[in-house]
């Protein structure tokens, strides 16, 4: 009997590990959990003078991670809304985010904002919320800078084309343009590697992205954007579904960040090193937070 | 249960598991021989060979496979130039795939069918020898035959890690089980249980039923001493 | 064995043998040419590329921390798996059916379904039922602890059943009771003869971290491959050098198990033979 009962404990002990493990470790990763949402980010900011914020780490010029710093647009964007909201540079926590893994991140909690080349679409508006857009790009076609069928995207047919698993541009082609043939990597970097080395005919995402590999140093001269974007990408800044106090004053901060020079500020310190003057932000396109 | 009441996905869950035993099947095959050679590489008598052999099993046991698989696009496709076929992506991705899982499985099939010599008396050897066998038929007449009556079990958990190895092969880009499970969860929140166990209860279903034919087959054929 | 399957090469067995030699080697080093010219052609070997590794900054941001949350993730699994081994070992040892056939149809589940489809259940899908996150971290050792955890059970309990069955007839004998002939007899001679199996799931455990880089868990991979291919444009590179790392890590830890073995098959302070378990040596990923 004995040994059924130290059983029965030492059972019991370690599915109680083991759920602990899987759930209570979420507790240290999410701090927004499934909290109040009536305050939600904009109360967290202001409590806690803490965000996580959810940043690309593999884009150059937009979310880059470069040894122990991120660097990018979207970063320099983030910390703007971090700072009007009450935030300093030194109490956000960056944290990588890959495509596939955005929605599920602001769902669950793990971070409270995401500014990584987020594109607004219905689908992923069902389950989170956009403020914004704080950029409009558009989808485009990487080649070789010597490749000149690739004029755009109805060149594509019988070519062979990268992208990410679970990205829209990678959705796009394979519903508009089926005869492409899509070979999909779970990195951009990868991508450029194969067109680089001539196993695919061109790399697509948004136009800014494929500018930002461009523009690295060891990929002078070699590439080039075909110019012709077949598509709207608005960038917008990805949070809990239904905060929508938190949304109005994300958009209320990038309108003043639009006038007041900050935006331009941004654009000049990371994609406008290459040349590209900044964009003006059209306050009128902001969404309305549903 | 909606979710496989689409027939689209119930077209993309059984073509994702049609390419893992399609996978399976052709890795194991070219493993199998491989493994073989490489383990009467790592028996003979000659230096080069038997280095070769042992770097082989020594690299490709120790390398994660997700790393084995991106070389083989990497570095036999994009550098080297080793094309399965030129228009089809997917097709080429497969035999790249099934060239990298059979390369790794190769390593612990060496390994296997090396135990396996072992475990054969060094006194068999010794009359083949006293008779005047060859190398060549020493092993081909009297120790692999003995060997692989005794190899049966673990190439049974060979072939059914192997199956599940295959999902890795996702990586790039073929649109096996655990890619298209990834997609259907993602897209239908709310059947996450079913889908998981519809996923899970098919390899349950495909691999214990293997594992229980081998350890039977091990049984009847083991050698009575 | 393998030296009695030929015999001492006399003057044409010498001969025929460094003919081989010399083919072999000549085979293998134009193959080895071969594949060194065709990287050449396509910049692999630029010096642009590999200097990076040159740099201290690559190692300390990248690669140094990637290695580390490797490493965390295999020691977290290991001591799990340890755990959940040690506890179905026991059951399904145990006299009750309804302990020994649940337990059973864990093991069995567990080993069968593959290692990622676990950690995207568990990434993917279990937030949407808990709703609460998952962070990357739990999900890989969650995964590998119920594979490898499986594993070890199975090793656990070929462990107790390899040692003599005169110990346990022995211990009954004296009086003891099943839950004392485990503790006092049957696993402490278990164990010891478990050891080197133990370490040889440790080098799986290894390597199959290296899925955690398809969640976006920063390991070696990941960091070290993905996010210093996105700086330096040199993804061949870096994953000659991730290669290399985890054969030196793996490797270090296949010659300790193997040294682990020499030393319990000599030390004698336990009568069970070392057990090499059928899966042990050739389980996969």
């Amino acid at each position: 009997m004995r040994l059924s009962r130290t059983l029965a404990v030492l059972t019991g002990l370690a599915l109680a590990l083991g759920f602990s493990g899987a759930c209570g470790g979420g507790s240290g990763g999410g701090s927004g959990g499934s909290g109040p949402a009536q305050t939600g980010v904009v109360g967290k900011a202001q409590q806690s003078r803490k965000l996580v914020i959810g940043v690309k780490a593999d884009q150059p010029g937009l979310g880059l991670q470069t040894g122990s710093r991120y660097e990018g647009f979207d970063i320099e964007i983030a910390k703007i809304v971090a700072k009007d909201l009450g935030v300093d540079e030194s109490g956000i926590e960056w944290k990588t985010t890959t495509t596939p893994n955005r929605e599920a991140f602001i769902q669950q909690g793990t971070v409270d904002l995401v500014v990584a080349t987020y594109t607004i679409n219905d689908e992923r508006k069902k389950k989170v919320s956009f403020a914004g857009p704080y950029y409009v790009a558009g989808q485009d076609l990487l080649v070789k800078t010597d490749n000149a069928d690739i004029t755009g995207p109805e060149a594509l047919d019988g070519k062979k084309v990268c992208s990410v698993t679970g990205s829209t541009p990678a959705k796009r082609i394979q519903t508009e343009h089926p005869k492409a043939h899509l070979q999909l990597f779970d990195a951009y970097s990868k991508c450029v590697e194969a067109l680089g080395q001539g196993s695919v005919d061109a790399v697509t995402t948004d136009d800014i992205i494929l500018a930002g590999y461009a523009a690295q140093p060891q990929f002078a001269g070699k590439f080039k954007v075909v110019g012709k974007p077949f598509s709207t990408e608005p960038y917008g800044i990805g949070l809990k579904k239904g905060d929508k106090s938190s949304c109005e004053k994300i958009n209320a901060i990038l309108t003043a960040a639009a006038s007041d020079g900050r935006y331009k500020a941004a654009w000049d310190a990371t994609l406008g090193r290459s040349g590209k003057p900044a964009p003006t932000l059209d306050t009128s396109k902001l969404t309305s937070c549903e | 249960m909606h979710v496989f009441s689409d027939p689209a996905n119930r077209a993309v869950y059984l073509s994702s598991f049609l390419l893992i035993l399609k996978l399976t099947g052709a890795a194991g095959v070219i493993a199998l021989v491989f493994g073989v050679v490489l383990a009467a590489m790592r028996v003979s008598p000659v230096p080069v060979l038997r280095g070769f052999g042992t770097a082989w099993v020594n690299v490709f046991r120790n390398t994660p496979l997700t790393l084995i698989i991106f070389f083989c696009y990497f570095g036999l496709f994009v550098n080297l130039g080793v094309t399965y076929s030129d228009d089809d992506i997917d097709l080429n991705n497969f035999w790249l795939g099934v060239t990298g899982l059979a390369a790794y499985t190769a390593a612990f099939v060496c390994e296997t069918v090396r135990s396996g010599i072992n475990t054969v008396p060094a006194g068999q050897a010794d009359a083949a020898r006293a008779l005047g066998m060859t190398f060549g038929q020493t092993l081909r007449l009297v120790v692999l035959p003995q060997a692989t009556r005794s190899v049966v079990a673990p190439f049974g958990s060979i072939l059914i890690a192997l199956a599940k190895n295959a999902t890795i092969v996702g990586t790039i880009g073929v649109l096996e089980s655990a890619s298209v499970m990834r997609q259907l969860i993602n897209d239908n929140g709310d059947a996450v249980i079913p889908i998981f166990l519809v996923f899970a209860g098919t390899f349950v279903a495909l691999l214990v039923p293997t594992g229980y034919l081998f350890g039977w087959l091990a049984k009847r054929l083991a050698v009575r001493r | 064995m393998s030296s009695v399957l030929y015999d001492v090469p006399g003057p044409r067995a010498r001969r025929r043998n460094r003919l081989l030699t010399a083919l072999c080697t000549l085979a293998l080093l134009a193959v080895g040419l071969y594949v060194y010219r065709r990287f050449d052609a396509r910049g692999q070997w630029d010096a642009a590329k590999w200097q990076p590794f040159g740099t201290a900054g690559l190692w300390r941001d990248f690669i140094i921390p990637g290695l580390v949350q490797t490493l965390s993730a295999a020691a977290a699994g290991m001591v799990l798996a340890l755990a959940f081994g040690v506890v179905f070992a026991v059951a399904r040892l145990s006299d009750r059916w309804w302990l020994r056939v649940p337990a059973g149809a864990a093991v069995e589940f567990c080993r069968a379904v593959p290692l990622l489809l676990m950690i995207f259940f568990v990434f993917y899908g279990l937030p949407f039922v808990i709703e609460a996150p998952v962070p990357a971290f739990w999900a890989v050792v969650t995964g590998l602890t119920l594979y490898n955890g499986s594993v070890l059970a199975e090793a656990f309990r070929a462990g107790i059943n390899a040692v003599p069955r005169g110990q346990s007839e022995a211990a009954y004998a004296i009086g003891m009771r099943k839950g004392q002939v485990l503790r006092y007899v049957l696993v402490p001679q278990a164990a010891r003869a478990m050891l080197p199996v133990i370490v040889s799931q440790l080098v799986v455990l290894l390597k199959d971290t290296a899925l955690g880089y398809i969640i976006a868990y920063p390991e070696l991979l990941e960091r070290g491959v993905n996010e210093v291919a996105a700086n330096h444009g040199n993804v061949v590179a870096a994953a000659l050098v991730a290669g290399a790392l985890y054969i030196c890590v793996n490797g270090g830890l296949t010659l300790f198990a193997g040294w682990l073995e020499r030393r319990t098959r000599r030390s004698g302070r336990t009568t069970a033979r070392p057990v090499r378990v059928p899966d042990a040596p050739t389980a996969a990923v």
